[in-house]
């Protein structure tokens, strides 16, 4: 054991956490508003747009992450128009182009949660509000959302998780995240397993956060109280 | 299509040849997962705290660690270890491990931690009636797992192993980055030398929700199978 190459790599793979964090939490953010949006277009009635929703949810829950992330960063740029386009200043950025791609992976398994939550819904509680003479707008916004968000969290906790290791697939695209920079220590050290123990107890402390606080928000808005 | 061709002018057999790797592999790595699960799950269900604390410290850090740091630390850290077995035993020489292998047993070990949890719920939800029955009945140890836990277990698990499997495929990706030559990795050497990014990655994608579909469809008829009677 080289417990001095642990010391010293630790702020260095504390750095690169930065970036694992940000990959995290911009996509988990953009992922949230395009789950729901799916996950209402799936509960749509018109054929064409549930069938839509469907294949969007099919296609990135079928395919390992680290394709998808290759054909927007490599596969995007070959397409000459969009060079010209304003969307470049985006797409040539490996950072933009890996949140991107985790953004559109999440959502497709975050509309997924949130439809079978949607769809768990009693229908006595939306008949309840109808009959208050509640509109349906108010209904969705005030009622299904927040039931649906409730019941979703255990599953979701799990996909936040899912992503926050997904995003050690950043490295592939040469962005130094806390999987990147471990690598590039391993591979100029030849000493992997002190770099796995601190890269990865960094991992697991997150890992450790997230589940703990998402079992508070469960507590929190549970249905007894 | 004419990058698609069979023969030296397309890349049709080499990425054929790169789809039967993905798959070897991954039947490979589901396989060694067993292994680990067969293992690690009576560790979880023991009775006795030091042995539970190992099987709970298995499936925490590999479920919470990302799976490529898992390989690279098999990828790099593989071949030292067996070296330092083979040391003891007072063998020198350089020992590099094959690809697969190493692939295999990364993916392995973490297909394995999915797996335990997934036997480990199964075996806890079968009714402690049906254990007590049939040792009332007389029936060896080996008969009651055999005969009565396992295929009431096997009911319970297919449906959440589809998931580990469709979970092992889509892994399999990622042991491109130590030169196994799968899906992942034709498709980039055929887009190096094409710079056909977009098409060849595009592929790839195909080719792994083919594979997904395909199994989908074989593992709805197992659990047909198995849950004849409920």
């Amino acid at each position: 054991m080289d417990f001095d190459l642990m010391i010293t790599s630790f702020p260095k793979l504390l750095g690169a956490t930065v970036i694992t964090l940000k990959l995290l939490s911009a996509s988990l953010f953009f992922g949230l508003f395009l789950g729901l949006f799916f996950a209402i277009l799936r509960l749509n009635k018109n054929k064409f747009i549930n069938k839509f929703a469907y294949g969007y949810s099919y296609v990135f829950r079928g395919t390992p992450l680290l394709v998808q992330i290759f054909i927007i960063y490599f596969g995007l740029g070959q397409i000459e128009y969009l060079r010209s386009t304003v969307l470049w200043v985006v797409l040539k950025e490996p950072y933009w182009c890996a949140i991107i791609a985790f953004t559109l992976n999440t959502g497709a398994y975050t509309s997924e949660i949130l439809r079978s939550a949607f769809q768990t819904i009693k229908p006595g509680i939306i008949e309840a509000g109808k009959s208050l003479g509640i509109s349906s707008k108010i209904i969705f916004y005030k009622i299904q959302i927040p039931i649906a968000i409730r019941q979703s969290l255990p599953a979701y906790g799990n996909e936040i998780i899912l992503m926050m290791k997904g995003t050690s697939l950043a490295s592939t695209v040469t962005l130094m995240d806390l999987t990147g920079v471990a690598k590039y220590i391993i591979s100029t050290t030849f000493k992997p397993i002190e770099v796995f123990i601190v890269a990865g107890g960094i991992y697991l402390f997150m890992t450790f956060v997230i589940h703990n606080v998402i079992k508070y928000l469960e507590k929190k808005y549970s249905f007894q109280q | 299509m004419e990058l698609l061709a069979f023969g030296k002018t397309g890349w049709g057999d080499e990425l054929f040849y790169a789809t039967l790797m993905t798959v070897a592999v991954s039947v490979t790595a589901m396989l060694v997962g067993f292994l680990f699960a067969l293992i690690f799950t009576p560790l979880k269900l023991s009775k006795y705290k030091i042995l539970n604390f190992v099987g709970n410290f298995y499936t925490t850090v590999i479920r919470g660690v990302p799976e490529l740091l898992v390989i690279y630390l098999l990828f790099f850290g593989g071949s030292g270890a067996i070296m330092y077995v083979a040391s003891i035993f007072g063998y020198y020489e350089y020992i590099e491990i094959n690809a697969f292998i190493t692939g295999a047993v990364a993916i392995g070990i973490i297909s394995g931690a999915y797996s335990t949890e997934v036997f480990r719920g199964a075996i806890q939800s079968i009714d402690k009636g049906q254990f007590e029955a049939a040792k009332v009945l007389g029936i060896s140890r080996f008969g009651q797992f055999y005969k009565i836990i396992l295929p009431q277990m096997l009911r319970l698990a297919i449906p959440n192993l589809s998931n580990v499997w469709q979970i092992t495929l889509k892994d399999t990706s990622l042991i491109s980055v130590t030169g196994l030559v799968e899906i992942m990795r034709q498709s980039y050497i055929a887009a190096g030398s094409t710079r056909d990014p977009l098409f060849f990655y595009s592929f790839a994608a195909v080719l792994y929700l083919l594979l997904t579909y395909i199994s989908m469809k074989l593992i709805n008829k197992l659990e047909v199978k198995y849950s004849r009677g409920y």
